[in-house]
């Protein structure tokens, strides 16, 4: 599939910085601590972590709906106060507007004064991208789970931001869908190169999209209201597109389904 | 497993207009059958329940004298003007307290106490302040009217489905814009039926209203009837109360179904 840009859409990705970020809930439940991450402009980033250990929270820190207790969140240089609008958001429901079209919710996601027919035009574009052309007179619930999320991602692209942040994007997939999916980030991305900072249960999607794969946790002999720490952070090998099978990627497979917590059957482990 | 497939309605069949009317005519008809029937045996006085003839006479009776019509129309008028009114300043104030928490502390722990006063002990008050004329009549009506559509409205702006907000807000609305792009849309169904309770409300209030010494209208012909011992002619006010209620509820019903069309999930 081919992407066309116009040069006036094209914004430049940005870098994003998080250091000591910490949140905690009712002032003594800490779901996330002491995250430092540096994140170069148009890297890809893959958050892993168990289920509640607070990977959309960290999200809504650097998107800045919600507001770290400790630390800061910087996207290029500037601290993140207040809604961000370098940034965009995937939301891990489609969190659509059900009295609206398909289409006018990707409209959505447009920056504020874009040009009518340009906006239009880009609307038009994401559609067809995210293959819900077909689709784009809808409304949500008349369109299935996985079509609801594309178009959510659609409406997170149309603004073109610096940063996008996709919280398990691909989750209400397919998984032949979630191929062509994966796929279809990887093409935006080398066209309109934003930093992309993505929440996946799925190793291997991480390993295929990711530059480096980010495992959020509690620490072990920690309690789980101690909150969640980086345990580890893998840079991935590799120029994309990747092998989906490649072989030298098994060992850091093992390791993350082992941060993760999932025995693995591998050799190595079962010594 | 995630449940994340948006829940769909569920497409109810629905049945063919004749079928409808039909099934909606069941029950009145029977009434009517069993009051004939107890008529036919005549076991009840007849000062104690008249028939259904004596009643279809006595609305011929007012209709040759120039009366029914007039009578409806009144109401009618007094009924949407009051209506009107009372649902727009509904919708102001339901906004108002829905949308700013000032509204809410302000003004809603004062109006849960005006909601609870009754009909009838505003008719005193209003036929002292306004006096005995169609302006108090009017105003008692739209204040039936104004509390169905203020509590089920403000009730709707202020539950707003939080996600939708923030998602709003994600992507830059805020204020005016964001009313304009989440909270007003996902109020309509309620306004909607705040409108059409609002409108069955107005009826009850009208015959309150015209306790306020009024000369015409059905609320009049109501307690002139009972005055009088015209039950023939009490019955005949019920049934047409009755009546109009179905009417202008069902015209509602149609603007409800264009607005749910449009703006329903
Ligand atoms: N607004 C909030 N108020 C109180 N607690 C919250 C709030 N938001 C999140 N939490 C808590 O933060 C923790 C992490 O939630 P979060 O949604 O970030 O998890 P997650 O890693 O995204 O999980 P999942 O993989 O299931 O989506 C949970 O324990 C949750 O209860
Ligand atoms: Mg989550």
């Amino acid at each position: 599939m081919s992407i066309t840009t116009s040069a006036a859409t094209t914004s430049p990705a940005l870098s994003v910085s998080l250091d000591g970020v910490g949140r905690s809930f009712d002032g003594s439940r800490k779901v996330l601590r002491d995250i430092d991450l540096e994140i170069a402009a148009g890297e890809i980033v893959a958050l892993l972590g168990p289920s509640g250990c607070g990977k959309s929270t960290l999200l809504r820190q650097v998107s800045g709906l919600d507001a770290p207790t400790a630390g800061t969140v910087r996207i290029d240089g500037a601290e993140v106060t207040g809604i961000d609008q370098r940034a965009a958001v995937a939301f891990q429901e489609p969190r659509l507007l059900p009295w609206r079209s398909i289409r006018r919710n990707v409209e959505v996601g447009l920056a504020r004064h874009t040009d009518r027919a340009e906006g239009a035009a880009r609307v038009e574009q994401l559609l067809e991208l995210v293959q819900l052309s077909h689709a784009s007179q809808l409304r949500p619930r008349q369109v299935s789970g996985g079509m609801a999320q594309r178009a959510s991602l659609a409406r997170a692209l149309a603004r073109n931001p610096g940063v996008l942040l996709l919280d398990e994007p691909f989750g209400a997939l397919d998984a032949l869908t979630r191929l062509t999916m994966q796929d279809l980030l990887l093409d935006i991305h080398a066209v309109e190169p934003a930093t992309i900072l993505f929440v996946t249960h799925d190793v291997e999607e991480a390993l295929y999209l990711a530059d480096r794969v980010v495992l959020l946790g509690v620490e072990s002999g920690y309690k789980a209201d101690s909150g969640a720490v980086i345990r580890s952070v893998i840079t991935v090998p590799g120029k994309r597109p990747r092998d989906r099978g490649n072989a030298a990627l098994a060992h850091l497979r093992a390791e993350l389904l082992d941060g993760l917590g999932v025995s693995t059957h591998h050799p190595a482990h079962t010594l | 497993m995630r449940s994340s497939v948006p829940g769909r309605r569920s497409t109810i069949r629905e049945l063919p207009l004749g079928a409808r009317i039909a099934l909606g005519a069941a029950l009145p008809l029977a009434l009517l059958a069993l009051w004939q029937f107890i008529i036919v045996l005549d076991v009840v006085p007849s000062y104690r329940l008249p028939s259904p003839t004596a009643v279809f006479l006595a609305g011929v009776d007012l209709q040759n004298r120039g009366l029914l019509g007039i009578h409806v129309l009144i109401s009618t008028q007094r009924v949407l003007i009051g209506f009107a009114v009372g649902s727009i300043v509904g919708l102001v104030v339901a906004s108002f307290v829905g949308l700013s928490r000032l509204g809410r502390y302000l003004v809603s722990p004062f109006l849960s106490g005006v909601r609870s006063i009754p009909s009838l002990a505003w008719v005193p008050l209003l036929g002292l302040y306004l006096g005995i004329n169609e302006d108090s009549k009017v105003t008692l009506i739209a204040i039936g009217a104004f509390f169905p559509v203020y509590t089920v409205v403000s009730h709707a702006l202020r539950n707003t489905d939080p996600q939708l907000l923030e998602a709003g807000r994600a992507f830059g609305y805020s204020g005016v814009r964001l009313l304009g792009l989440v909270q007003l849309p996902s109020a309509i169904p309620s306004v909607v039926s705040g409108l059409r309770l609002a409108l069955a409300q107005s009826w009850l209030f009208l015959v309150a209203g015209e306790l306020l010494g009024a000369s015409m209208g059905l609320g009049f012909l109501l307690t002139d009837s009972n005055n009088n011992g015209r039950i023939d002619r009490l019955f005949l006010t019920i049934l047409l109360l009755g009546l109009l209620g179905i009417i202008t509820d069902a015209i509602v019903g149609v603007l409800e179904r264009f607005l749910l069309k449009r703006w329903g999930a």
